[in-house]
């Protein structure tokens, strides 16, 4: 961008390119710390098990939920239920509330929540994928490693 | 027959696209004007086969010809006609076959309503749609053909089209979003065909800024009514999610947005020049990355198609050519001009590149959360995140309400220098607004939040401003009335848009620190207390619908012992596609939702059920539309009609790359 | 017009920029290219019922002996309805045994599904758990995989048959397989 050609518009030109990189740099940090404080990483119940997840920051978990492991309270909407890799790992979460409509058993779901000593994620937000095709990526790759883990192991599912 | 002469007519529209992108580029490399002429007629054909197109694929689905693949995956005998009709964009290959016939039809648009232009930048115009015209075709017939049949043996009856998608949101919703995207190519041509020539003057502002003014326009009202369906239709009460797809369409809006006001600088004061191109093929850009986006499954939405990788290559092929194409010819073309007005730090001319930067960057942080998992996912070798809306917020709002503040004081703005005594008579309004604003929330409020007057506060700061700005153009007439009503249509439109916007921020506000809810677990005769009202569930019932059952929820709500409302939420199973579905009933007012939406059974009788109470919900939605209406208003002004033929023919005429 | 003006190649740098990071998430969505380790090994051993006779039990020997498609199907499977002309125009014109895998279903709505939309397969392996389909690393259905005389799993394919499916990559691997059964790796 250019701007103007004499002396007084020169100083002005200085002073809105100053303003542009001051504002640009003052928007691309807030969005960084914004960005770093904000992103919720992904842990497979296989880690979670193994305690590789942090503790009492919003991480999200996932898998299938195991059937005939949904587990209600008769007083409130308090849920629990069992999400698996399909192999060795389950984890077990807790979530006050309404279910999405798709949550079904046997389904991929993710949740967003924090673990508690117990390991049990106290969710504050359970997804299901409204595409009933193909499950979230981060299920179908929890699924593949655990299945080459246990195809390498040796061992049958 | 009819699906193969849809297809059929598709390729003739193909071959008339190429017609479209070749002939008259020839004319005007050749100067042969009978060449460039022809722009005009294979514009028209080009938008009869495609209409005829989309027409054949409307007949399968009204004649229910499961026979074709596309309409036996989303159609159903039983299904509604109207969601028959509105389910030829209820997938991918539909909806895609529409938005080449809005491409078809903006073409077309463009041929008929450019009498102002010369031949030969028409010809380059319509050449540059035609061509990107034909990218849309390619893509439908080579990867996603929605006339495919599935031969010799196709199913009796139909998957039944997405229940979430059986409602007249989804009629309206897609064809609006589309027209804003895609009449972003008009502005976008223009921009290109002005690089070409290698003058890039004021002119080609003035000839876009309505094409401009009425895409954005549609992509208003597509947005509102997309946020407007999500809230009562995704059975959450949400009405902005932060989702990828919704940030596809939000992120073309900023740019769209940061551009009427650009085109608006470029045209009055020929500043900006190369910086308003550069933002109308950003604007179109983002379109097509919007595209990409939802279309490839790169990133996982509720929104989002199914996967396919050959269309996502496909699309982001065209990205890379299209794109790449106009930033290395923007690149090549721009160097060497420049902008001869200087202006005063208190000039209009600074107000509208601050909205340009805040916009710009705000779109900029959206692309950031957008792909961020993205290049997490590269950079730390597979490890999954997501952004969550908390992201969005931090960056999104200091932004805003920053733009905001610079949109209450702008409409009294001059070009060049504004008065400083002008500038200070903005600034008691700003006083007068806190004290409404307080004493209105200290009267009403359930609890007095600084934020929410704040903003507030900014809103009607913005109303205040534009009432005075409008004051001080008729008190020093004598017919004071009718003044009012004489302005040009594209200072009303200013008003009305920027009014929506402060309707909005209003109502965005309230309803986001206002808001209560609960999630409950009622059985029939239990009774719930939310914000003054009381939920009665009366009685669970089954009801049948056309292509569904459903339980269904009576609510009767109560204020101070007296029956306000009854409501009706939902809990639909469709049979075909064996979908289960959240039907939230909700009762509006101008001042307040209450919101009613069923859970799932929890045992004994009992179900989940939420219900919420939004105060001023209905003003976000509401705002979009004046915003919209402010967009549609300008178009009518009168310097768009009677263009000065003669002058703008000798300033292109004869100029050829 | 002098020099090109270093300032104004930005914006198509950052748009390059932008292409990579799209391509390259991309390619770790592409379920195309997710890697399959089962690739030319033995197809995983199971113990299953069969669809229509659920006293017959099936094992990975019933499918040795010629080369083979495997179908992942379910009723909850929108695209294996798209898919289901396509197979049964294969089992009926192509003569190539195609066995059904009724991945994570109801057996009673499979039964009906099949008697409404006829029965391309030779047999249905109830895997109403999903264990076969978890072992065979099925993402979703519909998926097919050829797998050859020796019960060695050749190739798979996510998504939908198609005719062109067929032409192009199903039909001239089995030709390959039926001629040549050593000939290809991979």
């Amino acid at each position: 961008m250019k701007f103007g050609k004499m002396k007084p518009q020169r100083r002005n030109r200085l002073m809105i390119v100053g303003l542009v990189v001051l504002s640009a740099g003052a928007a691309v940090s807030l969005a960084l710390t914004a960005l770093n404080e904000n992103i919720n990483l992904f842990y497979s119940p296989e880690q979670i098990v193994r305690g590789e997840a942090p503790r009492n920051t919003l991480i999200r978990a996932g898998g299938m939920v195991v059937e005939n492991s949904v587990k209600r309270s008769t007083t409130d909407l308090q849920v629990s239920f069992l999400v698996s890799d399909m192999a060795a790992s389950e984890v077990m979460i807790s979530y006050v509330g309404i279910l999405p409509d798709l949550f079904r058993e046997g389904q991929g779901v993710i949740a967003r929540g924090v673990l508690n000593d117990q390991n049990v994620l106290i969710a504050e937000e359970v997804l299901a994928k409204h595409d009933e095709t193909y499950m979230p990526p981060e299920i179908m790759q929890t699924l593949a490693e655990s299945k080459a883990k246990a195809e390498k192991n040796g061992t049958s599912l | 027959m009819i699906a193969e002469l849809g297809h059929f007519s598709l390729i003739l529209a193909l071959g008339l696209g190429v017609c479209l992108a070749v002939l008259p580029s020839i004319g005007v490399y050749r100067r042969h004007e009978g060449l460039m002429r022809l722009a005009g007629s294979l514009s028209a054909g080009l938008f009869v086969f495609l209409l005829i197109s989309f027409s054949c694929l409307a007949y399968a689905f009204w004649d229910d010809d499961f026979s074709v693949a596309y309409v036996a995956r989303n159609s159903n005998s039983a299904l509604p006609l109207q969601f028959k009709l509105s389910a030829i964009w209820g997938a991918h290959e539909g909806s895609f076959l529409l938005w080449t016939l809005i491409m078809g039809g903006w073409t077309f648009a463009v041929s008929v309503f450019s009498g102002g232009l010369s031949v030969d930048m028409r010809a380059r115009v319509l050449a540059i749609m035609g061509a990107l015209s034909i990218g849309f075709m390619l893509f439908i017939l080579l990867t996603s053909n929605p006339f495919d049949r599935i031969l010799p043996v196709f199913p009796a009856d139909g998957a039944d089209l997405n229940p979430l998608l059986q409602d007249f949101g989804l009629i309206v919703h897609p064809p609006m979003l589309y027209m804003g995207y895609v009449g972003f190519a008009v502005p976008f041509a223009f921009a290109i065909a002005t690089l070409t020539t290698g003058r890039l003057d004021a002119a080609w502002a003035r000839w876009s800024r309505p094409w401009t003014n009425v895409a954005w326009a549609f992509l208003t009202v597509g947005i509102t009514l997309g946020s407007w369906w999500a809230y009562y239709e995704l059975g959450w009460g949400g009405w902005w999610f932060w989702d990828a797809v919704e940030n596809a369409s939000f992120m073309p809006w900023l740019i769209g947005t940061a551009l009427i006001h650009s085109l608006a600088a470029t045209e009055k004061r020929g500043v900006f020049k190369s910086w308003t191109v550069l933002l109308a093929i950003f604007a179109f850009s983002f379109s097509l990355l919007g595209a990409f986006l939802v279309r490839s499954g790169v990133l996982t939405s509720v929104h989002a198609f199914a996967v396919d990788p050959e269309r996502g290559m496909f699309i982001l092929a065209f990205l890379v050519l299209v794109i790449g194409g106009s930033l290395t010819l923007y690149a090549i073309k721009v160097s060497g001009i420049k902008s001869e007005a200087g202006f005063d730090w208190t000039a209009r001319e600074t107000m509208i590149l601050a909205n340009n930067l805040l916009l710009v960057t705000a779109a900029g942080a959206v692309l950031l959360g957008t792909l961020y998992p993205l290049i997490y996912e590269a950079l730390t070798d597979g490890k999954k995140i997501s952004v969550g809306p908390p992201y969005f917020n931090a960056v999104f709002v200091p932004l805003m309400l920053l733009l905001f503040a610079i949109m209450a004081v702008s409409p009294a703005s001059r070009w060049k220098k504004t008065p400083r005594e002008t500038l200070r008579r903005q600034f008691p309004a700003l006083i007068g607004s806190l004290i409404v604003v307080a004493s209105l929330v200290l009267a009403f409020a359930t609890e007095v939040s600084v934020a929410v007057i704040l903003i507030d506060t900014l809103a009607l700061w913005i109303v205040a401003n534009l009432v005075r700005d409008l004051w001080s153009k008729v008190a020093n007439k004598v017919a004071k009335l009718p003044a009012l009503f004489q302005q040009t249509m594209s200072y009303y439109g200013m008003l009305l848009g920027h009014l929506g916007i402060a309707v909005t921020i209003a109502g965005v506000c309230t309803t986001v620190y206002y808001t209560e809810e609960k999630d409950l677990r009622m059985a029939a005769g239990d009774v719930a207390e939310l914000a003054g009202y009381e939920f009665r569930l009366n009685a669970m019932r089954q009801i049948k619908g056309p292509n569904y059952v459903a339980d269904q929820g009576e609510v009767e709500v109560f204020q101070e012992g007296r029956s306000v409302v009854k409501l009706y939420p939902e809990k639909r199973f469709y049979a075909v596609s064996k979908n289960v579905m959240t039907e939230a009933d909700i009762d509006p007012t101008l001042f307040r939702d209450l919101f009613v939406a069923l859970g799932e059974p929890v045992g004994d009788d009992a179900w989940a059920v939420r219900i919420h109470y939004k105060p001023f919900v209905r003003w976000i939605w509401f705002g979009g539309l004046l915003i919209a209406l402010g967009g549609f208003c300008t178009v009518l002004d009168r310097r768009y009609r009677a263009v000065k033929r003669s002058r703008q023919a000798a300033v292109t005429l004869g100029v050829a790359a | 017009m002098s020099s090109l003006n270093k300032s104004l190649l930005i914006p198509l740098g950052i748009f390059i920029v932008l292409v990579v990071i799209l391509a390259g998430g991309f390619g770790l969505k592409d379920p195309h290219f997710l890697p399959s380790q089962l690739i030319d090994q033995q197809f995983p051993d199971f113990a299953l019922s069969e669809l229509n006779d659920p006293s017959r039990e099936l094992t990975a020997d019933d499918m040795r002996g010629q080369v083979a498609l495997v179908n992942v199907w379910a009723t909850w499977c929108p695209n294996c309805l798209v898919e289901h002309p396509e197979l049964l125009r294969i089992s009926r014109d192509e003569g190539v045994p195609l066995y059904g895998i009724n991945y994570n279903d109801d057996p009673f709505k499979a039964r009906q599904w099949l008697v409404r939309h006829n029965n391309p397969f030779q047999f249905n392996i109830v895997d109403n758990k999903g264990k076969l389909g978890i072992e065979l690393g099925v993402y979703g259905a519909p998926e097919t995989f050829i797998v050859d005389a020796n019960g060695v799993i050749r190739y798979r394919h996510v998504g939908p048959v198609s005719r062109r499916t067929w032409e192009e990559t199903l039909g001239p691997i089995i030709e390959l397989l039926e001629t040549n059964p050593d000939g290809i790796k991979g």
